[in-house]
């Protein structure tokens, strides 16, 4: 599972460019992350420029 | 609201403008949806573009221009820098976006086509055959589906519209620019200067630049490529520079964005459906610059879009003939420049140094592209073998 940091986030778009799998959804001020589509490659993690996204392992 | 349109643009940008321009301009009704609330904002870009260049795509209104540039410094990573005058024609400019992209719809709108804003496009539909027939949209609040011959995704890098017709529009970490970007008051600089700074100190595969909007004022950027990427890297990078460097400048704005550094994408058309600007991979390659690239594909897209439209042939093998003009104007060219790109992305912060030193001993009205190249080969004798499999 991908945490959103909503205080980082500056809504860009750089993941999805790279998500495999076409799980997020980005509007003008929000983002979601679909958990059943998401593969838990990390590359969203991995390329966000402000490090607004995290992994949680707690599941 | 109209629910029948001969085609929707889907994205604001520069792209999108000239692809809906180009397309009205023989009758076709033409709608642009943008998910944002206002047309050219926020500015996800370092703004430069080559002054001739833009020249020959649209007749250019002074108040979209910031600054001229006439000089590039490039600063290695042990502080050596390298300055070139340009000829003048390869003067440039940097731009005010939010006012050039809001013109660009302007124009557009004025040349019959509809522009809405808070627009946002989260499916397509298809026809029995296969063909898109048309979007799945949030108009201003309201959930819509709206028809059309044929969709033009210019929704910029993500590029959602894509996949939602089954194109691999994905970008690899090693093609992707993690990109952020401060505009930055309270300094002091040359307005006619643009500066790079190389190497992996300041910008691991990538650069940092300082595009100036006037003499204490400047777009402060840089983008990391995705496969050297961690987290925020690219944040903390800028943070720490400028607090070495300016260390009391104002920072007016503050925004993110992806780079797209590769080629362009090999499929950017369906039945029903054509990709333009950075959805489809446009930018340069070598310096991620989208916005010329962008304009000229986006034209080029909307007069083969218009033909489709007279001659009733919406499908994919009719529209691959954008592919080919593209491929002819600009796209050929991005496959060679992809190859230098990753050349110079294996130059380590040695050689970005010992380049430095050897150019910067050249006087500045004798260096010229051979003799860098001269330096260039004689360090990485590599580079020879690579050139001739780009030429």
């Amino acid at each position: 599972m991908i945490d959103i940091n909503e205080k980082l986030c500056d809504y860009c778009g750089t993941c999805v460019s790279v998500c495999p799998v076409d799980c997020i959804e980005l509007f003008e001020a929000k983002i979601e992350i679909d958990n059943d589509k998401c593969i838990d490659c990390n590359l969203c993690v991995k390329i966000c420029p402000l490090g607004a996204l995290e992994v949680n392992d707690e599941n | 609201m109209k629910t029948n349109w001969d085609v929707i643009v889907v994205g604001g940008g520069p792209a999108g403008s000239m692809a809906a321009l180009e397309s009205a301009k023989d009758g076709a009704s033409v709608l642009m949806l943008e998910k944002d609330r206002e047309i050219g904002v926020p500015v996800r870009c370092a703004e430069g573009v080559g002054v001739e260049s833009l020249k020959k795509l649209v007749k250019v209104d002074e108040k979209w221009v910031k600054t001229k540039i006439d000089k590039i410094d490039i600063i290695s990573p042990d502080n050596t820098s390298v300055k070139v005058k340009f000829e003048k024609k390869d003067y440039g400019y940097i731009l005010d976006r939010r006012i050039f992209d809001n013109d660009l719809a302007l124009l557009a709108s004025q040349s019959g086509v509809t522009v809405k804003t808070k627009s946002y496009v989260h499916g397509l539909t298809f026809s029995d055959d296969g063909f898109v027939n048309g979007v799945k949209a949030n108009i201003l609040g309201k959930e819509l589906i709206l028809n059309s011959k044929i969709v033009i995704g210019a929704d910029g890098v993500e590029s959602r519209i894509g996949r939602f017709a089954g194109l691999k529009t994905a970008l690899k970490m090693c093609d992707i620019g993690s990109g952020i970007q401060a505009v930055v008051s309270g300094i002091n600089i040359d307005p006619n200067t643009m500066q790079f700074y190389v190497g992996d100190k300041y910008a691991p595969g990538g650069y940092l630049w300082i595009f100036p909007k006037g003499k204490d004022i400047a777009n402060i950027g840089l983008g990391i490529l995705g496969d050297r990427c961690d987290s925020g890297k690219p944040k903390e990078k800028l943070d720490n520079f400028l607090d070495k460097y300016f260390p009391n400048c104002s920072i007016l704005n503050y925004t993110a964005g992806g780079i797209p550094l590769t080629k362009t994408l090999d499929k950017i058309v369906t039945n029903g459906l054509v990709l333009i600007g950075d959805a489809a991979h446009t930018a340069n390659p070598m310096t991620g610059g989208g916005i010329l690239s962008g304009m000229r594909n986006g034209k080029i897209a909307g007069r083969r879009v218009a033909e489709a439209i007279e001659k009733n042939d919406l499908s994919e093998s009719f529209l691959k003939q954008y592919e080919k003009d593209w491929h002819k104007a600009d796209g050929k060219n991005h496959e060679r420049l992809y190859k230098i790109k990753n050349f110079i992305v294996s130059l380590t912060d040695d050689d970005f140094n010992h380049i430095a030193k050897k150019v910067s001993a050249i006087p500045i009205e004798k260096r010229s592209v051979v003799k860098v190249f001269k330096i260039v080969a004689w360090r990485k004798p590599s580079l020879i073998l690579d050139i001739i499999k780009v030429f």
